[in-house]
């Protein structure tokens, strides 16, 4: 099926002009952006959900695979703050599990470059999209990225422990294997105990060859022996953060929730009180926050960039289904792209296709 | 006509050829050395079509061949949907290999995948690159670093001689097929103790999309029943 059927583009206009109207500065983006910078800010799982493309005298491009990125160094480089932008066009995305996933399709966007009000500045961007969506039964999820940074930066553990955290939060499997380890709950193998207490640790090992030095090895056992010798994080912190983890009520309910949570875990004081004048925020722009739902993991499967508040408009009943809509605050991604400078943005997308499908014409 | 797929040279042809002759299929080359075309006999209406081992997932998946001899390794990494394209009718017992995740063994500190995320998280701090591994399984090895959750990494393409790859400085590890370990061990590489990523063989393989006659059919139902599969 085509990407840009009537039916798409009239959805498309429509959703363009609600955010045209919301005082956007209206952008476009290369369809061949350069590899190395997505490849450096994504790793190599893009190359599973990007369509990479040689180019003679440019080396490796990928045909976008989002508006973000590109959008993010425009404003960066030559944007005054603050800032908002709406954009529309085709993005691309290789599929290798499903054949019946788009491969092309339209998104609508709208970013929001302002650091005076934060929370507010969430709000507005969530209202835009929940009056846009309007009248489709959309089932309306949230998180805070910003929560849980706060929570792991509480703990009581080594910086070092917090940043291997901090690093897997997006990749729960692992960020779980981590905290069983950092807890005690797994204990290292008895080869690495050995290794650890020996004298030379490198007798009978092969040469030195590649890149990654004895020096480099010798540090990271050093780091090891540290670690072996940092007490366990405490049972009842872990526990804390796993509540936080498994979190999931309506938005209100949760706030109360994660008030009670915030008298064990001080460190997550600040981030609550942010999640809470969002929520303030969205009542005064006439959201029913009743309908909300807020999820403590909600965000973390998701494009690493997020680092804040983290949306998502589903159909419901439709798992089938990506998203129709979905956004989130990406301050650090700023501060990458920015060299230097960083700027609060959030901003989100909506597929025209998909709310077409779900809700209708209109 | 039944078309069947085998690799065109070296052991792994010869090794087929002996698997199909143990079960009164004698599969042979016709004509000089070089000729790539073959005879069979012992069995009607089937056609030998020798090809690369790396041609044989796609030729299986474009239906161009009805039935194809090659290693489970290929298959998953060149057909992204292979469980619906290709069906697995008999491990065959040679070609074994291993694909496996190999550093120097100098690194006495990685032992594991959990390491070796470690390891890269620190390199990249250092060099302001990701680990570089060297591999031509771009597909198996991503999915299952993915899956494992190991960040910091990037895949080079390496053709050949990918154990080379960490002496030359253009990667610090390699991901590579290896049946005894014996080139690994030759370059100061090792596995991580994790189990390999996949451990593959010369496998039968029936295409699930490629056309079917009377002829074909037959030929098949007779492969079949050669070689005491079920339907």
């Amino acid at each position: 099926m085509s990407a840009q059927t009537p039916a798409i583009l009239a959805e498309a206009a429509r959703l363009r002009a609600l955010f045209d109207a919301a005082g956007a500065h209206p952008v476009e983006a290369a369809i061949l952006q350069p590899a190395d910078l997505l490849l450096d800010l994504y790793g190599e799982d893009i190359r599973a959900r990007a369509f990479t493309t040689s180019d003679p005298l440019h080396g490796e491009q990928m045909l976008r695979p989002d508006f973000t990125v590109p959008v993010v160094q425009m404003h960066m480089a030559s944007g005054a703050d603050p800032a908002r932008y709406a954009y529309c066009g085709a993005v691309f995305r290789r599929q290798e599990d499903d054949p019946d996933r788009a491969r092309e399709y339209i998104q609508v966007g709208f970013e929001l470059f302002d650091g005076s009000n934060p929370p507010h500045a969430d709000a507005e961007v969530f209202a835009l999209f929940a009056g846009a969506l309007g009248g489709i039964p959309l089932r309306m999820a949230t998180g805070d990225i910003g929560i849980l940074i706060a929570a792991i930066r509480g703990l009581d553990t080594t910086d070092r422990r917090k940043a291997a955290l901090m690093r897997h939060l997006w990749r729960p499997g692992r960020f779980r294997a981590l905290l069983d380890r950092f807890s005690g709950k797994t204990q290292a193998n008895a080869r690495r105990q050995k290794l650890l207490a020996q004298k030379n640790p490198f007798r009978g090992a092969g040469p030195e060859i590649g890149l990654r030095s004895r020096a480099e090895v010798e540090a990271r056992l050093a780091t090891l022996r540290e670690d072996a010798a940092t007490p366990p994080l405490p049972a009842a912190q872990v526990r804390l953060l796993d509540d936080l983890l498994a979190l999931s009520d309506s938005a209100p309910a949760a706030l109360s929730r994660l008030e009670d949570l915030a008298v064990d875990m001080p460190a997550i004081y600040g981030a609550v009180e942010t999640f809470a004048a969002r929520l303030d925020a969205l009542s005064d722009l006439g959201v029913d926050t009743s309908r909300v739902e807020f999820e403590g993991s909600y965000g973390r499967t998701t494009l690493e960039y997020y680092d804040g508040f983290v949306f998502g408009f589903y159909a419901e009943g439709r798992h089938d289904l990506p998203p129709v809509a979905t956004g989130g605050r990406y301050d650090a991604l700023t501060r990458v792209l920015g060299r230097g400078r960083s700027i609060p943005a959030v901003g989100g997308v909506i597929r025209p296709d998909l709310a077409l499908l779900i809700g209708g014409a209109r | 006509m039944l078309k069947l797929g085998v690799p065109s040279k070296g052991r792994l042809m010869d090794k087929t050829f002996q698997w199909f002759g143990q079960y009164g299929i004698t599969l042979s080359r016709s004509g000089s050395e070089r000729e790539y075309s073959g005879v069979v006999n012992g069995i009607d209406d089937v056609e030998l079509v020798l090809l690369s081992a790396g041609e044989v997932p796609r030729e299986l998946a474009a239906g161009r061949i009805h039935m194809g001899v090659t290693g489970t390794d290929l298959v998953r990494e060149k057909l992204p949907l292979w469980h619906v394209q290709v069906k697995e009718l008999a491990a065959m017992g040679f070609g074994q290999a291993d694909l496996v995740i190999a550093v120097p063994d100098h690194w006495v500190d990685v032992d594991t995948l959990d390491d070796l995320d470690a390891a890269a998280a620190a390199f990249r701090a250092r060099h302001g690159m990701r680990l570089r591994i060297a591999t031509k399984y771009h597909r198996l090895i991503r999915t299952y670093l993915r899956t494992h959750g190991v960040a910091d990494y990037q895949l080079v393409d390496s053709q050949g001689a990918t154990e080379g790859t960490v002496r030359h400085e253009t990667a610090e590890a390699v991901a590579d097929i290896t049946s005894t370990g014996e080139t690994l061990r030759a370059n100061h590489l090792r596995m991580l103790s994790d189990g390999p990523v996949h451990q593959s063989q010369a496998t039968l393989l029936l295409s699930l999309t490629a056309p079917w006659d009377d002829a074909a059919l037959h030929a098949k139902e007779t492969i079949r029943a050669r070689l005491g599969l079920r339907e």
